[in-house]
């Protein structure tokens, strides 16, 4: 690349280029050839800097005992005590399990739904209709999330909602009040997910199914081999490489599960199951005004979200030779 | 494949994408009839796949609609939320291409580092209170910026575009660099023009996003006048707050679901108004992020 840029300048005409002089140190040199391009990245840099870095280097305040009033600079160090008032927080552990299952089970259930909607679509002979069945389901995609929990609130809404008349009409189910019921917060938060994302999650599968060539499955037909068996060993494998790079990208986030979802999904009577770290940390942090203690709990979960990451990558580099970076 | 018609398999496979079909259309379905039936029919609960305005009365109202639009506390909302999306396009995409453009080329300096830099925003950051009182010190908290700012640079979105301009031909831009353009001017006048296909996507993809903001003008908005449409949806429909909404409830002129499911329909319309046209740019987005992803 460098000597290409040289041949560039040797052939340039002088006038265009009165900023490189011959004596001028190597960085120096490289900087003014490049100027007009850091001018260009400056505006990126001035974003990442403050929304990013700034941010980055105010976690440490988590070692902090912050006071708004005196400020960054005077606050005390207190070093570890706020995670140690995390890890004595009476629901500390039923804090981690919610974050935890509700991550797990989404992923368990969420993941190979989009997948499974894939293989489905991928065999539909006919373009409109397949067509037709995939521009309806990306739809939802494009909802928020307030409209979506908006939306299965008011369904499952005890009186008057669409699915507890349905059921109580035809399955003589009285007093239906699932909303506010712990049990079945995990069963709702999952369902809202998977209708919003299956279908648009589905695009990466279906570009990876488009890359199989049709003679493998004419030589296996061929071959005596049913669907269960041509599903098995030619389709699978095909799309194995996407799909463990789809689940890597989500066990690095299992710890960080979708935050506004299960906020506007919870109520103070389901906070058993539907208080995750990262809805505590809003309720302690900035609506409590513990900024320390908040950034704390934050920066413990982050860790673990990037522990698992590391973890993951790893264990599918040896297995499988997939890996992230 | 060789598959027959109507056998096992097929009636499985039509089924279940027939149920998928109905699950996803339903419920918008059901929004638009309850919003568009008179308010006696949905509040005897008789709405389910059409509107009604009678008994048995097939037919349309707009009254809900006309309620709610004449209530400032939405077309305010539908204001700030039309604005931050506008300038919160505008910003990103410019935040984005210049950065994504100069990235792509190794001659910029500190090239390098600024993409590790942003390889580490993808695995690791500050957090939501850090974050809340970075944008406290930089005194943005109430304003504009707090929405469109934060948002405008995100690594996903940079390095989805700086794969795009690291294939633009470099004999162009060479040739553009005897005629005297320097790097500003060749990416204003020669790669710009020909990369509409993926400001348009990104731009679209931004522009969704701030649409359905509802996290940052929770945290960073608390000025009620300030509100996107997005934080009235939750207090209307998820809060059942009704202030604001004088001769709703009170007056029972109004079902309370109508009012609720004409206000979510409001503020989906113009996404589904678009979403066919754009559709390909949306799938296409998809797609040019995981070749590289």
């Amino acid at each position: 690349m460098k000597t290409k840029n040289t041949a560039v300048v040797d052939e340039a005409p002088i006038e265009s280029l009165p900023a490189l002089n011959k004596r001028d140190p190597e960085w120096l040199r490289r900087f003014k050839d490049g100027k007009y391009l850091f001018i260009l990245v400056l505006p990126s840099i001035i974003c990442l800097a403050l929304f990013y870095y700034l941010p980055m280097y105010g976690i440490s305040i988590a070692f902090m005992d912050y006071k708004p009033f005196l400020g960054f600079i005077k606050s005390d160090w207190v070093w570890f005590e706020n995670f140690e008032r995390f890890f004595k927080y009476r629901f500390f552990w039923r804090t981690i399990k919610s974050t935890f299952l509700l991550s797990f089970w989404s992923l368990v259930w969420g993941f190979p739904a989009p997948i499974v909607f894939a293989l489905l679509l991928n065999e539909v002979t006919n373009t409109k209709f397949k067509k037709f069945v995939q521009t309806v389901s990306y739809m939802p995609h494009f909802y928020s999330t307030v409209v979506v929990v908006g939306l299965f609130t008011l369904f499952l809404a005890p009186t008057g909602g669409l699915i507890t008349r349905f059921l109580s009409t035809y399955f003589g189910v009285q007093n239906l009040n699932i909303l506010v019921d712990a049990k079945y917060f995990r069963t709702i938060y999952i369902l809202s997910e998977i209708w919003q994302g299956m279908g648009w999650g589905a695009i990466i599968y279906l570009a990876a199914l488009t890359n199989i060539d049709p003679q493998l499955y004419e030589a296996a037909v061929v071959d005596g081999a049913g669907k269960m068996r041509c599903m098995w060993n030619i389709t699978l494998p095909t799309i194995a490489p996407t799909i463990i790079t789809m689940l890597l990208l989500r066990m690095g986030q299992l710890f960080n599960v979708g935050f506004e979802r299960a906020f506007l999904l919870q109520t103070p009577s389901t906070y058993e199951t539907s208080d995750i770290i990262s809805t505590y940390v809003y309720r302690r942090g900035l609506q409590a005004n513990d900024f320390s203690y908040g950034t704390a709990v934050d920066l413990f979960n982050s860790i673990i979200c990037l522990i698992l990451l590391v973890v993951s990558n790893t264990v599918s580099k040896r297995v499988s030779e997939t890996s992230l970076w | 494949m060789v598959e027959k018609k109507f056998g096992f398999w097929w009636i499985v496979r039509c089924i279940t994408l027939w149920f998928v079909v109905f699950i996803m259309v339903f419920p918008f379905l059901h929004m638009v009839s309850v919003s568009l039936s008179s308010n006696l029919m949905v509040m005897q609960n008789k709405i389910i796949f059409w509107p009604l305005i009678g008994k048995g009365q097939l037919g349309i109202t707009l009254d809900t609609y006309k309620f709610i639009l004449s209530k400032p506390l939405i077309y305010i909302a539908y204001k700030n939320t039309i604005t931050y999306v506008v300038v919160g396009t505008v910003v990103a995409l410019f935040v984005l291409t210049t950065g994504a453009y100069a990235l792509s080329k190794k001659r910029c300096p500190g090239g390098k580092l600024f993409n590790i830099l942003i390889m580490i925003t993808m695995f690791f950051r500050g957090g939501m209170i850090p974050l809340f009182l970075a944008i406290k010190w930089l005194g943005m908290l109430d304003t504009i910026w707090a929405i469109v700012l934060p948002s405008a640079f995100s690594a996903w979105n940079v390095i989805i575009m700086r794969s795009f301009f690291s294939v633009f031909p470099a004999e162009i831009e060479e040739s553009g660099r005897l005629d005297g353009l320097n790097d500003i001017g060749i990416l204003w006048y020669l790669v710009l023009p020909t990369s509409t296909a993926i400001l348009a996507t990104i731009g679209l993809f931004v522009a969704v996003a701030q649409w359905n903001s509802f996290f940052a003008p929770l945290l960073y908005l608390s000025d009620e006048k300030k509100y996107p449409l997005q934080i009235i949806l939750r207090q209307l429909v998820l809060q059942s707050v009704m202030e604001g909404m004088e001769g709703a409830a009170s007056n029972t002129n109004f079902a309370e679901d109508s009012i609720k499911y004409s206000t979510i329909l409001v503020s989906i319309i113009p996404i589904i108004a678009v979403y066919p046209f754009l559709q390909k740019y949306f799938v296409k987005g998809v797609m040019i992020g995981s070749i590289k992803g």
